[in-house]
């Protein structure tokens, strides 16, 4: 273990998008924006550090950070570093105390580089860590949330220099129904800092070392673009995942309810599959997949869907008729499978009446 | 009706005159560097020995590669003044910030922040600070740049702050050339905003290039009106069509697309567009190109304006080929096809001269291509044909069966029967598709917006109305417009039941 933050170079900046975005499972938005942010910042001289969560004393705290809001209004305004640090000092404001480092709420999508915006402006390291492990639509669908850790306070920042901070929340479905009502009068899209966190809540409650996961990813698919290899073969291959599925997407339906993308995406089988077909049905990230028919893949398993061709993931808002793609899985965080991780985020927290069997328990067997 | 159609390529300059529904000439010219003496000569040859009467045409439809060729080739580019409208929001990604270098170093001059804008749901992110407005505008008109770019946060959705800066921009900078954002397309700050710098950088070359066509005109002895035609198919009058180049970007291969339709009577199909380096294969949806919904690139820079979307893929009748082992492409002997092939007497074994072999093109000099062993003959013939046969069912829109239109100079690569296709569709003229698909372009509107608490049927409605205005605007007679393309696309997290819709109606051109 190293007690000191390692600096991160913007090459693994440019991987860790790739990853996110991959890890993303179909939500979270692109980090285009938050890379191009990175960029400017390198260009000016920045240069972020990651630090090892086993170096966080138990009495540290940590900011936990994300953007919220509709991913198309962030196609318009766009995420600012400034705002998110300013979400970071409102909470420092209102608790009197100074956070040792930063951190993601989830890895996957644009919100996995948030902390690098934020950490850029602060001053302070990025912990090598969040409390997802892939991105999940709602508050309550985190680790933290898991282990019972507290759900408030939250501060919320938007760029016109409006702050909200929600004190106390009944519960995290309220602290989510609140924090919404807040972002939505901003315009849809605020920065918040989640319930600080201790040094001990992140050994113990976060998910670990996927900054890190995510930058393999990107550097895995980099490496294998670059050498004309199957990116996604290096992909499985690396992080011990399974193809399930290789075909066109032949439909997709999309409605907002409750102010989420849901849908199906149905995909016609190509080579191996050919002749056979796959279902997937969607809350904002991939949830349930079918094998003609039959049930074959559920969250929290990591539900992936990419290119073909070049191993870049797409949204569930970017699929379209005609894309060649492949579905693969990875492997979910081991609290995530827990009875209670189950119960936050199983396939029936979606609404589907399924048990939760994991690809890889079955491939065990 | 009788309409000339002329298509400016980067090879070939191809014009055709249209009597109605009939092709009555065709010819193919050089292209010349100057553009305009290949439209002259082609006119000439078009127009050559006719009746003084057949002079008379309706009007003449031009589309030219020429704009796009400009950004990728990095000449005759204005630089531009970038102005912003949404400060505070969105400070962080100024404009250009994902240009490549060089282009950006061409084309910027200069970059104006101003505080405005509007929130998803048509707020104002802050009021538009209009003094500010002017300082900016007085900094450009004292640089000297002439031309400016001006993009609003949420425009698509409310333009009033674009309006009202382009206002200010007539009355401090008179003369200066201004392209506001929310005319040329949807939502995505950066990309839209993109599509509205490289507009604005190509403005003063559209200017030229229009003049140098209306001159050729003129000095054909034509009087008629002459419109330019955009990438979804339709026409604008030269005149109106010049403040827009990047509507122009994709015309030829639309053009080519169209004209695929008109010739074969087919308005649902697969196009397939043999030339001497590519095949671009594109989806014909009521008789237009299916547009492309994802980003797309020109000269490096993303944009999300209206394209078709097409599937290209190195394989021509120039493409070279390799016996051992069997390799064809991606390069290609291009234009000097002529010189280059066995066929032809050149030193070059390309796919024209396995098709030769094979018998399946009459070319050239048979005896030159009969040594060719029978085996390589058929693998190269059958790995082609695969390479088509894939691209098509990647671009099909359904499981059924689809019609297969074969154009352009090398479609006789086309293999006659794909798996997933009911027919392979051969028609005349087929060489001079792109001008024929300029000569029957018609006139249209569109209108991409989000709407708010209102039905799904209420808000299409809208659209569509709202649509049916910019095509009268835009010259097409009221009573002929007809409803091409809907879509809508529910949208995640916003209020009020949101729904993105789009419309796109076309008509004939109102006659004069």
């Amino acid at each position: 273990m190293d007690d000191r933050p390692r600096p991160v170079t913007l090459e693994e900046i440019e991987q860790l998008a790739i990853g996110a975005w991959i890890l993303g499972t179909g939500g979270g938005g692109s980090p285009y924006h938050g890379l191009l942010n990175m960029r400017t910042l390198y260009a000016r001289g920045t240069v972020v550090r990651l630090l090892d969560p086993a170096a966080l004393a138990d009495d540290d705290d940590v900011a936990v950070v994300s953007f919220m809001g509709a991913p198309l209004v962030s196609q318009e305004r766009f995420k600012d570093p400034r705002t998110i640090a300013r979400a970071v000092r409102m909470m420092e404001e209102y608790t009197g105390r100074r956070f040792r480092a930063v951190m993601a709420v989830e890895i996957g999508g644009g919100n996995g580089i948030v902390p690098f915006m934020a950490a850029a402006l602060l001053d302070i390291p990025v912990v090598d860590a969040d409390a997802m492990g892939r991105a999940f639509p709602e508050a309550q669908m985190t680790s933290f949330a898991i282990k019972d850790l507290p759900c408030a306070p939250l501060t919320l920042a938007d760029v016109r220099d409006n702050g909200v901070i929600v004190a106390r929340a009944a519960s995290w479905k309220w602290m989510e129904r609140l924090s919404r009502k807040a972002c939505t009068e901003v315009g849809s899209t605020a920065a918040t800092c989640k319930a600080p966190r201790t040094g001990k809540d992140v050994k113990e409650a976060a998910i670990l070392y996927t900054t890190t996961k995510a930058i393999r990813l990107g550097a895995t698919v980099q490496a294998a673009r670059r050498a004309h290899r199957d990116p996604i073969g290096a992909i499985l291959a690396a992080e011990g995942g399974r193809l399930l599925f290789r075909g066109k997407v032949r439909d997709v339906a999309r409605r907002t309810t409750e102010g989420f993308l849901r849908g199906t995406a149905r995909l016609e089988g190509l080579d191996e599959h050919a002749g056979q077909g796959f279902e997937l049905a969607f809350q904002n990230e991939w949830a349930v997949g079918w094998h003609d028919g039959e049930p074959r893949v559920t969250t929290p398993d990591l539900i992936c869907v990419v290119d073909s061709v070049s191993g870049e993931a797409i949204g569930t808002e970017t699929l379209r008729y005609g894309q060649r793609v492949s579905v693969i899985v990875l492997p979910a965080p081991p609290i995530l499978l827990t009875p209670k991780g189950l119960e936050h985020v199983g396939p029936r927290a979606f609404g589907y009446d399924l048990d939760f069997r994991s690809v890889f328990a079955e491939a065990a067997r | 009706m009788r309409r000339i159609g002329i298509d400016v390529g980067g090879t070939n300059t191809d014009a055709v005159l249209l009597d109605g529904d009939r092709v009555e000439r065709a010819v193919k010219t050089a292209t010349t560097a100057d553009v305009t003496t290949g439209i002259v000569a082609a006119l000439r040859r078009l127009l050559a020995d006719a009746e003084p009467g057949a002079r008379r045409v309706d009007a003449v439809m031009i589309g030219t590669t020429h704009f796009t060729n400009a950004v990728v080739q990095r000449r005759d580019l204005t630089p531009v003044a970038a102005v912003r409208i949404g400060l505070p929001a969105s400070a962080s990604l100024e404009p250009f910030v994902d240009w490549p270098a060089d282009l950006a170093a061409l084309v910027r001059g200069g970059i104006h922040m101003v505080e405005g804008g509007h929130e998803v749901d048509g707020r104002p992110i802050v009021p538009f600070d209009e003094p500010a407005m002017r300082r900016a505008a007085r900094q450009i008109r004292a640089s000297g740049v002439r031309s400016v770019a001006v993009s609003a946060i949420f425009s698509p959705i409310d333009p009033a702050d674009e309006q009202r800066a382009g206002a200010i921009l007539a009355e401090e900078c008179p003369g200066v050339a201004v392209t506001l954002s929310h005319e040329l397309g949807r939502i995505g700050l950066l990309e839209r905003e993109n599509a509205c710098l490289l507009n604005a950088c190509l403005v003063e070359l559209a200017r030229r290039t229009t003049r140098a066509f209306t001159e050729a005109l003129a000095g054909s002895g034509l009087d008629a009106p002459l419109y330019l035609t955009q990438n979804d198919g339709t026409v604008t009058l030269a005149s109106q069509a010049e403040a827009f180049p990047v509507y122009s970007f994709a015309s030829g291969p639309t053009n080519s697309m169209r004209g695929a339709a008109f010739l074969s009577r087919l308005d649902e199909a697969i196009v397939v567009d043999v030339g001497g380096t590519t095949t671009d294969v594109g989806c014909l949806r009521h008789g237009f190109p299916r547009e492309a919904n994802a980003v797309v690139e020109v000269g490096g820079v993303r944009t999300l304006f209206r394209m078709p979307d097409l599937l290209s893929i190195a394989l021509g009748g120039g493409t070279l080929v390799e016996p051992h082992p069997l390799t064809i492409g991606p390069r290609s002997v291009g234009f000097r096809l002529t010189e280059e092939a066995l066929v032809f007497g050149g030193p070059t074994l390309t796919c024209t001269d396995l098709a030769a072999a094979a018998g399946l093109v009459a070319l050239g000099d048979p005896a030159r291509v009969a040594h060719l062993p029978r085996g390589l003959v058929a693998a190269g013939i059958r790995a082609m044909h695969e390479r088509i046969a894939e691209a098509v069912d990647r671009m099909k829109t359904d499981a059924g069966d689809v019609p297969v239109i074969a154009v352009g100079g090398g479609s006789f690569l086309v293999p006659p029967s794909m798996p997933g296709v009911s027919q392979v569709i051969r028609v005349a003229h087929h060489p001079v598709a792109n001008a024929v698909g300029a000569a029957i372009a018609q006139i249209s509107g569109e209108l991409d917006q989000v709407f708010q608490n209102m039905t799904r049927e209420a808000a299409i409605a809208q659209a569509q109305r709202l649509a049916e205005e910019r095509a009268v605007r835009g010259g097409a007679r009221r009573e002929t417009l007809k409803v091409v393309e809907v879509e809508d696309i529910p949208l995640a997290y916003l209020p009020g039941n949101s729904l993105r819709a789009r419309v796109r109606v076309v008509g004939d051109i109102a006659r004069r």
